[in-house]
């Protein structure tokens, strides 16, 4: 037990790993023995995380369950792990994702083997960002988890996949060879790559001893916009969001349910983890670009969103407009941190992150299962499917008033914490981003309008209603939206003690 | 006495070869047996080498001396430091597997096999040299397995014009190379070719500054240095696959080795004075390299010209003459080695069935040639410096020492990573995924003994990409000295 204990993040990083390796070994034709075998895998790492939930301290600071071993001693890097308030809750929403997005993928046919390896090596490379509190570490989890997913794209994608897969490759792999540039700066700088030690000593640096030509406060304001592009391609950002309209798109269905549900809370985690301690000074000076194009994006997203007539692509814009909170928050943090707006304001991004992990998840499954019995995704040829499909229709209502941020539900807690956060602080960018509120009520009930109701599409007229499998799949994540809704201090105050602690 | 464990290494392969050219050559499978049997033990021998250097201690192991020529200083030395060390097990590695996706060579197999061990001692000599003399005696020995191997054995078309190119090139650069080396032996004044006697003989700063560069590219050429590169993807192209192997795996390691060897731990101050114009080609290398590959039509080309953008990372990685782009160098030389084999050996594996390396005709062959797949796979992650690989440990120290001295190099270097990224990802795709041409819905599955290859030499780019300490260490241990050697000058 106490091996268990002690090693608790590394089981829950190395599981999925684990058994994917083991699958390795297991006949392909066992369709059903490989799903269950990946199914039970990836629900271990759940299981810990409750474990690791319960008996989390949320009033004591610091990192806990930390782990230290050499890794790269040369380089004086090590494999250090450990959580506080806000690496625990993404731990939790991507452990609680991922069987449900395995159980999602029931419905692949082709290849389900190598797949299914895919996605379990894919959990291993989210939760090691979330994990790390080493900077190379971190590196190489944000880079490794691209590999499974670049795969999942153009191997199991739609019609585009080709170009869709590359695109997002590219772009991330583009994006984030500032931070592998400024990774290395920072290594060269400091001699190591711990956290603890980074946070203390890189913001206060004043001398490099380096033949760089410019000046230090120079040189840290390009590796915190090194920084900055890496991740706002990842969340994504406005200007650098037009990857993910098109993986979105092409991905399948659980691909879709994992990028929009963890990877895009990646880029998010790294403003909070590293960004905001590591550059304080600049993130302060460039607070108003971050909020710029924070509301660009929730007015961009929203826009965009309204514009598409295919359901799924309607669902990745609205990713855009929704993470677009969540950079506002932070931006806010990063104008006034230490004042107890800035708190209200991280706290309502890490819970919108959390939310946004929810609904996105529930959103593109449910576009999964009409395209799986449609074949289309055009919203202008359903219509009247409530009246085929009850149960969906009232889960897809549900969810898409969820991610429109109804109160009683998760994503009005979020949302209204960073508004309120981030009024006092950005009140402009704030107000702004309320219109683009409004937009995002324009394109859902679009959506919902254009599905559910009106005439009754007389092609859909034999459409099955959603099946018990499916319905498991979106219980707990509709569970889950109401709990945050109706109390949210579950899970705020696990998020809250690490956001004062840091912001 | 303990056991001449080096020597066993060197002179085995010899034997090997030359019992293999005394036997009938009808005996086809005989010698296929003997010369993996020889590549097995090889192996074994540079594993046992390996894993038994003494890091904590550091410095030459395993050394063994007796004379040669003592009239001229020359001696039989051999031993190795924490960069030979890699280096020998790459050549295990690469020998070893070499054999073992050779085993369908039907054509004089006696003569082809023969050949490769000569080509194996060769390299084996040179990376366990501590006599100059020997270490050129070595260098040179290879020069005719090599041209042979790839008139006789290689693709028809090009076979001639890239075994004459190749050859040419290595000669005037181990010309060039000797000159310098014999300007190192009189120099010195110490009538002696062992070169840790040389390393402390002092030369002047102007001496160092004048020879540096003939040592430096006459070996360097054989790394691939810009503008010197040509006869690489010429060359290696135009081999049969074990050779594509063992030149661009082990050969381009064998130049830069002797050039850190013999140019930057003989004449530190020249490797100073030097350094940035090195820094700077070697850029070249990498991007340009990098770009070419990517515009090529031809599979092998592809990898052919990878190989160039990737040497120049090593070369990087020396120019810096600091402990972090050193140790990235010398990782990036063994994951290079293990990388490139792997991708002639699929390159090899897929033509042997598709009798084409045209991109435009091949594609969905993930299908029928899985594991040989997913190992081009793990190259190809390799080659882009993905983390998790090797590539990304050895890059990444590399980049470090970088920025200690040109931070400008770094940036304009990252770039190589993004287009390798493309050549690698469009590569694959084309190749192993998309529509299964007409013409190859026939073809079979690759053989037991190249997927024990191809598993083989993916799981170690893995272990290494997890686990650097795997290797670092060993390599900081090496490095150490080398800096002793550049802070003393």
């Amino acid at each position: 037990m106490n091996f268990i204990f002690d090693h608790l993040l590394t089981l829950i990083l190395f599981v999925p790993t684990a058994a994917a390796i083991l699958m390795l070994f297991l006949p392909r034709e066992r369709v059903g023995l490989l799903r269950w075998w990946a199914l039970i895998a990836s629900l271990i790492p759940f299981g810990l995380t409750l474990v690791l939930w319960a008996n989390f301290a949320p009033e004591s600071t610091g990192f806990q369950f930390t782990e230290q071993a050499a890794w790269y001693g040369v380089l004086n890097a090590s494999y250090h792990v450990g959580v506080d308030g806000i690496s625990l809750s993404m731990v939790l929403l991507t452990t609680l994702l991922m069987p449900l997005a395995i159980l999602a993928s029931f419905s692949i046919k082709e290849r389900v083997k190598p797949y299914l390896i895919l996605f379990l090596l894919l959990e291993t490379g989210m939760l090691g960002v979330f994990m790390a509190l080493d900077l190379l570490l971190f590196f190489v989890f944000w880079e490794v988890g691209l590999v499974p997913m670049y795969f999942l794209i153009a191997q199991w994608g739609g019609s585009n996949r080709n170009y869709a897969s590359l695109k997002f490759m590219l772009y991330t792999i583009g994006g984030s060879l500032g931070l592998l540039l400024a990774t290395q700066l920072i290594g060269v700088v400091v001699g190591t790559f711990d956290m603890t030690v980074l946070f203390a000593q890189w913001p206060n640096i004043t001398e490099m001893s380096l033949p760089l030509g410019l000046s230090v406060p120079m040189v840290k304001a390009i590796a915190f916009w090194a920084f900055v592009v890496a991740f706002a391609v990842k969340v994504p950002v406005w200007p650098f969001h037009t990857w993910l309209p098109d993986a979105h798109t092409e991905a399948p269905t659980a691909g879709s349910m994992i990028l929009a549900g963890v990877l895009l809370k990646l880029g998010a985690y790294g403003f909070l983890r590293l960004v905001l301690p590591l550059y304080p000074a600049e993130a302060r000076t460039y607070s108003g670009a971050l909020a710029f194009l924070a509301v660009a994006a929730i007015i961009a997203g929203a826009l965009a969103a309204w514009g598409q007539t295919d359901f799924k692509r309607l669902v990745a814009y609205s990713s855009i407009n929704h993470m677009g909170f969540v950079v506002l928050g932070i931006a806010a943090a990063a104008r006034a941190s230490g004042t107890a707006d800035a708190v209200i304001a991280v706290n309502g991004s890490v819970l919108q992150m959390f939310n946004h992990g929810l609904s996105a998840a529930g959103m593109f499954f449910l576009v999964g299962v009409i395209y799986d019995r449609a074949h289309t995704r055009d919203l202008n040829e359903f219509g009247g499917l409530w009246a085929r499909m009850p149960v969906y229709g009232s889960l897809l209502l549900f969810t898409s008033m969820a991610s429109l941020g109804l109160p009683g539900l998760n994503g009005f807690v979020s949302e209204f914490l960073v508004i309120r956060g981030s009024w006092p602080i950005l009140t402009l960018a704030t107000a702004l981003g309320m219109i683009g509120l409004f937009f995002t009520g324009a394109y859902i009930l679009k959506a919902l309008k254009l599905v559910l109701h009106g005439p009754l599409n007389e092609r859909w007229a034999k459409l099955s209603e959603i099946s018990t499998r499916e319905i498991l799949v979106i219980a707990p994540l509709a569970a889950l939206m109401l709990a945050i809704g109706v109390w949210p201090a579950w899970i705020l105050n696990v998020i809250n003690r690490a956001v004062q602690m840091w912001f | 006495m303990q056991f001449p464990i080096l020597s066993v290494l060197i002179f085995l392969p010899i034997l090997a070869g030359i019992v293999l050219l005394l036997l009938p050559a009808g005996r086809k499978n005989l010698i296929k047996w003997i010369a993996l049997v020889t590549a097995s033990l090889i192996l074994l021998l540079s594993v046992i080498v390996y894993f038994s250097y003494d890091i904590a201690a550091g410095g030459y192991q395993f050394i063994e001396r007796a004379n040669w020529v003592p009239a001229l200083g020359i001696s039989y030395y051999v031993g190795i430091d924490g960069i030979g060390a890699p280096m020998v097990l790459l050549a295990g590695l690469v020998m070893f597997t070499g054999v073992m996706v050779s085993w369908g060579v039907d054509d004089r197999p006696r003569e082809f096999f023969s050949f490769m061990m000569f080509l194996g001692a060769s390299v084996l000599g040179v990376f366990c040299a501590l006599d100059l003399f020997m270490l050129f005696f070595f260098f040179e020995l290879a020069v005719f397995p090599k041209y042979l191997m790839i008139v006789l054995w290689g693709s028809p078309k090009t076979r001639n014009y890239g075994g004459m190119k190749l050859t040419l090139y290595l000669f005037i650069g181990s010309m060039i190379a000797l000159v310098g080396a014999l300007a190192i032996y009189f120099g010195s004044g110490l009538r002696t070719f062992d070169m840790i006697a040389l390393e402390g003989a002092g030369f002047s700063t102007a001496f160092q500054r004048l020879w540096f560069p003939f040592v430096f590219l006459g070996f360097g050429i054989l790394s691939g240095i810009f503008p010197f590169y040509s006869w690489a993807p010429d060359g290696h192209v135009a081999a049969p696959t074990a050779i594509s192997m063992l030149l661009a795996g082990v050969e381009m390691k064998v130049g830069a080795f002797a050039a850190l060897r013999v140019a930057f731990m003989l004449l530190p101050e020249g490797a100073r004075y030097w350094s940035t114009a090195i820094l700077i080609l070697a850029t070249i290398n990498v991007v340009y390299g990098a770009f070419i590959a990517l515009i090529q039509t031809d599979f092998k080309y592809v990898i052919g010209f990878s190989s160039v953008s990737h040497m120049g990372l090593v070369l990087i990685g020396f120019a810096t003459l600091n402990r972090e782009g050193l140790i990235g160098a010398g990782m990036q030389m063994f994951s290079h080695g293990v990388m490139t084999a792997l991708f002639f050996s699929v390159v090899g594996m897929v033509y042997d069935r598709a009798h084409t390396r045209e991109l435009s005709e091949l594609g969905g062959l993930f299908r029928k040639l899985p594991i040989a797949a997913v190992g081009f796979i793990v190259g190809g992650l390799v080659s882009m410096g993905m983390p998790g690989f090797s590539g990304f440990v050895a890059e990444f120290p590399i980049f470090m020492g970088v920025w200690q001295v040109l931070p400008v190099v770094a940036v304009i270097a990252i770039l190589g990573v993004l287009i390798t990224a493309a050549y690698i990802l469009l590569v694959v795709r084309r190749v192993f995924f998309g529509e299964l041409p007409e013409a190859l819905a026939n073809v079979g599955d690759v053989t037991l003994k190249d997927k024990i290859s191809t598993i083989l030499l993916a799981v170690i780019m893995i272990a290494l990409g997890v686990f650097p300490s795997l290797m670092a260490p060993m390599i900081s241990s090496g490095v150490d000295h080398i800096l002793a050697l550049l802070g003393g000058a």
